[in-house]
């Protein structure tokens, strides 16, 4: 016998006219969209403008952003440690707003979040002219011990040289993790006091355990998360807002959603903070509130301008050295859109139409870093609204949904740039990435660093000969690889135990299931650099040239060789092969809470960073130069066009590199054809044909090099020129030089 | 059904994969070398020699066009040959289309016509679009820009029309050269009474090959033309819809 669902009145007016059972009885949103969504096969010819209070909304924001850019940042609150509930209300135009909530009390107002680390927090306020407050260097100092400190009380020596020598790099241990993206459609789908119910129900099941580590940790976990939840009930209430109970119209559902994220962005300063896969949803509210006759289109695409709005303006106190390392101020507030499926139903909406939408409504921006979940069965009015975006705009990225779908189903979404996770279900420990060129140096001198001459590696025989021998070069490389994942898996394990411990994720935890899935998410960086270079030792002769300590220093290569990124199995087979093997190298040591080992091929943009910290290395590039970004072919070598380039990076196999495979892509206007109301269709073709051999994503810039030339002599005619670098989307004029001449250095595909 | 002995080989300067710049959609463009024409404003004077090229035969081109062949068809695009002039090599041209046909590749052959006798009617029908550039309508400007005569080509697309092949036509628009008034009107007429011509492509002169005169050191005799403004394009364009021809 089933017990029939008693709901409280409030709970039966919000679900008003929504079908579907098995999401009522437990907490299941992909249930609910299967369910209650009405897919969109039409065209964009149904979208609306920015109406004259989005207009003011956005121009009063916007009118902050010159100051900001000029001074790093507009402004701090350095006495008050952020946590859900530590701020006031905070409005852009109160009577105006139509989605209210702020990180702190005024906008762009950033907060100090010193968990993950009390010198980021000291270091960020130096930098921009501001003075730590005493009696948080106090606290922090003395009496709450930071997820930095703890990391480095657990560090063994080999893991503080890898992380110095910048063989392992880009580690999250002084900053909060990010890559954790809360279902928070849960918020507005059931309301606080489920969820706390719900949560409640797990923990009775752990309290029946016996109390070891593991479970001890878990009970002090939901005990958190159900603590979050009630801070976020708080801090919705201050802004008037009743989240103990559903939504009832669209205005609500999105309201809920955005102060679901919004405690998420108000606790944690994480590397990326995702948003998730949110359009669909809320089209089931909205198209509920447009039969009712509730609301009309125009008010529609207003709800979701004004959640951008908010979206856009999420600020974290960083240092300029990682703004550096990250090109500007990224956020990753991505938003997966699109897919399809599991019935085979597209899971566009009108609402998918309207985010995209907010990219003309307000322009372009680099966030949300909104990301296209692509098949080549999506509708073809999405598919060519899409590409006329990217054309338009430059701010989109696309990621294979046919490889996602059938692994981690048809309700997941991208966290940062390409790490695909099921919504609420899965998590992952955010790993950065190995420097594979550099390891590969590593193998060539015995272990020593390159650079300084430093033992980094175990000591092993350099390698002696006056030319490099292939065979002998890929035995010791397999060496170094070995004691490179092993070390790398470690350091990882230490570095996400004291994260759980220091600066567990609280809210977006318990916006998750319990158990939930987790994936140690490790990277490499450098591959097109590596896999060149062995191409060079293997069809051209490569002479070795070292300094008076015998360390390989430069190389000089004579004759011929195949370059990745000419769709030439005889060097792409030798990226495979690489990715494979330290995917399994990777898989043989064990992860921190039996998380399953993922990879990437991504560097965001630190292939500027890594480069600046490599030797010389085999293929002629330069000591310093950068690599490629992501599984990019080396600027300048992929000498076919984007078709053979794209289908170099479209071998490296998926299972391999499950947390994400990132090419980015520059193409000219005319690279995309000679008559201009043709080149959405072409783009739509290159991307239907990359996703169905393989490839799983692409960033797309239609830009030529004389605009960007312009944008760095003339930034002020550019302030919306947005570039997608590397996964995500930056404001190309907040680059630094070094990082605006490598994306100019970059190959663009165009034509003769 | 005669039986001719294959030619496996041919020369070829390069290939490339483009979009919608060389027939509909992406296609893997395929460069052969020789071109008996000398065209003053020629991006490509790296494939006016057939002894410049490499030796290539039919089934190592077929290889590497076979790489792209799922790609080619889902992005609704194909294979073009052009050049140099293609023609100069109709056997290993013929060869090639043939192949590409038998993949289900949708083939387009890219050429002056100045050759177009050579281009059997076999040939032909494994040709599903013919990109045909007239360079000039005036044959005192077409021998003195192309060092060739106009009428193979007049003659070639009069053929095509019989045939009913589809056709686009190329015309680059080169400032002081091919923007005469009516040498434009006069070949426009002549394109509207042919109902094979689907679309007529002006393509605005551009110096972008330049380097590679430098490179070859042979001097690039408009290197001080400068390229036609929007006007001038937007005209000619307009003379061409003017005689009811999809022009862009």
């Amino acid at each position: 016998m089933t017990a029939t669902v008693t709901a409280a009145p409030r709970t039966a007016d919000a679900w008003r006219r929504f079908a579907g059972s098995a999401w009522r009885e437990r907490i299941d949103v992909r249930d609910f969209i299967q369910a209650n969504y009405t897919p969109y096969e039409g065209d964009a010819a149904f979208l609306t403008g920015p109406t004259d209070r989005t207009r003011a909304v956005w121009e009063k924001v916007s009118a902050l952003f010159p100051e900001e850019r000029r001074r790093g940042v507009l402004d701090v609150d350095t006495a008050t440690p952020s946590t859900i509930t530590s701020h006031a209300p905070g409005y852009i135009d109160r009577d105006r707003e139509l989605i209210v909530g702020l990180q702190t009390d005024a906008p762009l107002k950033r907060a100090i979040m010193p968990g993950g680390g009390l010198r980021m927090v000291e270091n960020g306020l130096k930098a921009y002219g501001y003075e730590a407050d005493p009696f948080v260097t106090k606290v922090f100092g003395a009496y709450r011990k930071t997820h930095n400190d703890g990391v480095f009380d657990a560090y063994t020596p080999v893991m503080r040289a890898a992380r110095k020598a910048g063989i392992i790099t880009g580690l999250p241990d002084a900053y909060g993790r990010g890559r954790i993206i809360g279902d928070y459609r849960r918020v507005a789908l059931y309301g606080t006091d489920r969820l706390v119910e719900a949560k409640r129900a797990e923990r009775a099941l752990l309290d029946a355990r016996p109390s070891t580590a593991d479970v001890i940790r878990d009970r002090e976990e939901l005990a958190e998360q159900i603590r979050a939840l009630g801070e976020l009930t708080r801090m919705a209430a201050s802004y008037g807002c009743d989240v103990t109970r559903p939504a009832t119209t669209a205005h609500e559902a999105v309201q809920w959603l955005y102060l679901g994220f919004l405690a998420a962005v108000k606790e944690q300063n994480g590397a990326a903070m995702s948003l998730g896969r949110t359009s669909t949803f809320l089209d089931v509210y909205l198209q509920r509130d447009l039969d009712e006759g509730l609301l009309d289109e125009s008010r529609a695409q207003e709800l979701v301008d004004d959640f951008v709005i908010k979206l856009r303006i999420v600020r974290f106190l960083r240092t300029p050295e990682y703004d550096a390392l990250f090109s500007g101020d990224p956020t990753w507030v991505t938003e997966s859109i699109g897919g399809i499926g599991a019935d085979g139903r597209p899971l566009v909406t009108r609402t998918s139409f309207r985010f995209l939408r907010t990219l003309y409504n307000l322009g372009p921006a680099p966030e949300p870093n909104l990301t296209v979940l692509w098949s080549p069965r999506l509708p073809d009015g999405f598919k060519e609204f899409c590409a006329q975006v990217s054309i338009d705009t430059s701010a989109v990225q696309y990621e294979s949904d046919d490889l996602m779908r059938p692994r981690t189903g048809d309700d997941t979404a991208i966290a940062c740039c390409v790490s695909a996770m099921a919504v609420g279900r899965q998590m992952q420990f955010f790993g950065a990435r190995v420097n594979l060129a550099k390891a590969l140096l590593y193998a060539v001198n015995g272990g020593r660093d390159e650079m300084t001459g430093d033992q980094v590696a175990p000591e092993t025989p350099a390698l002696t000969g006056e030319y490099l021998d292939y065979d002998e070069l890929s035995a010791a490389y397999d060496r170094v690889l070995d004691w490179l994942a092993r070390t790398y898996v470690d350091t990882l394990n230490v570095i996400h135990c004291m994260h759980d411990k220091y600066a567990y994720e609280r809210i977006e935890m318990a916006l998750h299931d319990h158990p939930v899935h987790r994936f140690m998410a490790c990277g490499i960086a450098g591959l097109s650099v590596a896999v060149d270079s062995l191409s060079a030792v293997k069809h051209a002769r490569v002479k070795v040239l070292r300094d008076a300590t015998g360390l390989a220093v430069d190389f000089e290569t004579e004759g011929e060789f195949p370059a990745y990124g000419n769709n030439d199995d005889r060097v792409d087979a030798l990226a495979v092969g690489l990715v494979e093997s330290f995917m399994a190298k990777v898989r043989e040591h064990p992860a921190y809470r039996d998380a399953e080992h993922t990879q990437s091929v991504l560097t965001i943009t630190s292939n500027v960073v890594y480069g600046k910290h490599t030797g010389n290395t085999p293929d002629g590039r330069r000591a310093g130069q950068p690599f490629a970004p992501g599984a990019n072919p080396m600027n300048g070598r992929d000498r076919h066009g984007v078709a053979a380039s794209a289908l170099s990076v479209a071998k490296l196999p998926y299972e391999a590199a499950r947390d994400g495979i990132s090419l980015t892509t520059t193409i000219t206007p005319e690279g995309l054809g000679h008559v201009p109301d043709e080149r959405a269709g072409h783009l739509v073709g290159i991307l239907d044909a990359y996703m169905a051999s393989g490839g799983f994503h692409m960033n797309v810039n239609v830009l030529d090099r004389a605009t960007l030339e312009d944008a760095m002599d003339h930034p002020e005619k550019y302030p919306e020129l947005t570039v997608r670098v590397s996964g995500y989307a930056v404001n190309f004029v907040r680059l630094t030089r070094e990082q605006q001449l490598d994306v100019i250095s970059r190959t663009f595909h165009g034509s003769l | 059904m005669s039986t001719t002995v294959e030619p496996v080989t041919g020369r070829i300067h390069s290939w490339d994969l483009s979009t919608g710049v060389d027939g509909p959609g992406t296609r893997f463009v395929l460069f052969l070398s020789g071109c008996p024409l000398r065209c003053l404003y020629c991006a490509n004077p790296d494939t006016w020699h057939m002894r410049d090229g490499e030796p290539a035969t039919v089934d190592e081109v077929m290889a590497e066009i076979g790489k792209y062949r799922a790609f080619l068809t889902t992005a609704g695009g194909g294979v073009t040959l052009t050049g140099g002039e293609a023609l100069l090599q109709p056997a290993f041209t013929a060869a090639l289309l043939r192949r590409c046909r038998e993949l289900g590749l949708h083939t387009a052959l890219d050429t002056s016509g100045f050759l177009g006798a050579r281009a059997t009617d076999e040939l032909l029908a494994d040709t599903d679009l013919v990109l045909l550039d007239v360079k000039s309508f005036d044959v005192r400007v077409h021998r003195k820009l192309t060092g060739g005569d106009l009428a193979p080509t007049l003659d070639f697309a009069t053929r095509l029309d019989r045939l009913g092949k589809r056709v686009w036509i190329r015309y680059v628009l080169v400032p002081g050269w091919t923007d005469d008034e009516d040498a434009v009107e006069g070949l426009a007429g002549f394109l509207s009474g042919l109902d094979c011509v689907e679309r007529v492509d002006v393509l605005p002169f551009h110096k972008l090959g330049a380097h590679k005169y430098d490179a070859l050191g042979v001097p690039f005799p408009l290197r001080d033309t400068p390229a036609p403004d929007t006007a001038l394009v937007d005209r000619v364009r307009g003379q061409f819809r003017g005689h009811g021809l999809a022009a862009h």
